[in-house]
């Protein structure tokens, strides 16, 4: 995940060390951010007043799936499958620094 | 050369506020010639080919462009992320369900303080029950909100009470920006720098804050840069990430260098790619090879980019030295007595601002122009960072 801060200081921002998601948790993009493609960057991009994000594919699939429906169960189901080359523990880790960073929301249903 | 990512377009200087911690350059009359919609439609289409997503609309007071509403559709029809940035006192109901239905993404509303006889008084006209009002409207007419404070002498012993204005009016994210010293505010730096005292009492409770509030709002601090041993990143490096255009459409890397002894470049006589590529106050502190010494041989060079030109040119005449902030600056010195001074038992209790002025009225009939006097009494220009 490549954090890309575009404000122009150094701030010290909110992250929530002890966070966690469950398997039941659905999460979806919290309200101030928006997952957009990026034309000249050719890939999709994480939208946040202040910072941009810059996704790999992994990255962009998984966002995709935060719509408030899925479950993180299915959503690391779905990735096993697509790839399968990424190990079920770094979804969780990407969805939970996500969430950490209030980029994500989780609700159980 | 990277893709910048954000533009911060400063729709107009005009203010109906008059805080002194304003960071808008101090000759304010230079800039009456705005940029027409038709020009920022260009500019805004022009900064998407370059790359950039996110679009902030500050100023001035944004609000007091009255093609606004035509600009943020525009931005958002091109696919960015848009922000305003606005004291709120225009946004009336109206208005601002027009922006909403134009796309405006996220508003960040400046309150001076975090009750009415301070807050107006900072703003220097009464503002504050108005904020408080558009606060509401935004959340109701389901925005994300974020409460934009920036911090000073004068009300950074109140951090506590603002975090509970912010939490009252349901903010998602607050910034409390501990004012930085450009334009406005450089001019009236030694009466807005707080001291070592304050600034350890306000880091306390923000701390406190955070914890107790960590599921509901985001808290976003500004240091002190004066205080700290290392100079801020400022804008992730120069000309790297971030263009500034201002009311007439001159092109900044940052929203503090109008002052700097660079060529002009404007978006009324090149394209903003060539800007971006080629013009010298884009070039000329891009990347590390312009480094002096102590920066060029420092281990943190890319970490924080020499700091802040504007600043060390403020400071030293020369835009060209390590940020005086720096500890291995040469020119430390010029921070450590603006610091000394402001914790000196023998300071004043107050001493004298100088509020910015509300800018030049634009003749009347020109796009975007001057706001009937009765209207002029809105937002405040959040300090940008």
């Amino acid at each position: 995940m490549d954090l890309t801060p575009t404000g122009a200081t150094q701030t010290s921002a909110t992250t929530r060390p002890g966070v966690t998601v469950s398997d039941a948790d659905r999460p979806r993009l919290a309200r101030h951010v928006r997952l957009t493609f990026s034309r000249t960057r050719q890939c999709q991009v994480l939208l946040h007043p202040e910072t941009v994000v810059v996704l790999n594919g992994t990255g962009a699939d998984i966002l995709e799936l935060c719509d408030g429906r899925h479950t993180v169960a299915e959503i690391v189901t779905e990735l096993g499958t697509r790839y399968q080359s990424v190990p079920d523990d770094e979804v969780r880790q990407f969805l939970t620094r996500l969430v950490a960073r209030r980029w994500l929301e989780v609700g159980d249903g | 050369m990277d893709s910048p990512f954000g533009l911060l377009a400063e729709l107009t200087y005009r203010c109906p506020l008059a805080c002194a911690y304003c960071s808008n350059p101090l000759n304010l009359a230079d800039y009456r010639d705005e940029l027409t919609t038709d020009e920022w439609r260009r500019v805004l289409a022009e900064a998407v080919d370059l790359g950039v997503l996110q679009c902030h609309l500050s100023g001035g007071e944004p609000l007091l462009r009255r093609d606004l509403v035509e600009i943020v559709a525009d931005a958002h029809d091109l696919g960015l992320y848009t922000n305003l940035i606005t004291s709120a006192l225009g946004l009336s109901r109206p208005r601002a369900e027009q922006l909403r239905a134009a796309g405006l993404d996220h508003v960040q509303i400046s309150i001076q303080a975090d009750e009415p006889t301070r807050s107006d008084r900072i703003a220097g006209t009464p503002s504050f029950q108005r904020k408080i009002e558009a606060m509401g409207l935004v959340k109701e007419l389901g925005w994300p909100l974020t409460v934009n404070v920036v911090l000073h002498r004068l009300n950074i012993d109140r951090v506590a009470d603002v975090l509970a204005l912010a939490e009252r009016v349901g903010a998602d994210r607050v910034e409390l920006a501990n004012t930085q010293y450009y334009g406005w505010a450089w001019r009236n730096r030694d009466a807005l720098l707080p001291s070592r005292a304050q600034l350890e009492a306000a880091e306390v409770v923000v701390r406190a804050a955070r914890e107790r509030l960590r599921d509901r709002m985001d808290i976003i601090y500004v240091l002190p840069d004066y205080y700290s041993r290392f100079p801020k990143p400022c804008m992730s490096g120069w000309a790297s990430r971030q263009l500034t255009v201002t009311p007439n459409g001159d092109v900044l890397p940052c929203p503090a260098a109008h002052s700097l002894p660079l060529p002009r470049a404007s978006v009324r006589e090149d394209p903003l790619a060539r800007i971006w590529a080629e013009s010298p106050v884009m070039t000329a502190f891009r990347g590390t090879d312009w480094m002096p010494e102590p920066c060029r041989s420092c281990p943190r060079r890319e970490l924080d980019f020499g700091g802040c030109r504007c600043q060390a040119f403020l400071l030293t005449g020369d835009a060209a030295r390590t940020d005086p902030v720096c500890h291995l600056s040469p020119d430390h010195a010029l921070v450590a007595r603006a610091v000394e001074a402001a914790n000196a038992d023998s300071r004043a209790d107050e001493l004298p601002l100088v509020p910015r002025p509300h800018g030049v009225r634009r003749p009347a009939g020109v796009p975007g122009g001057a706001e009937p006097a009765s209207r002029r009494t809105t937002t405040a220009a959040p300090q940008r960072r």
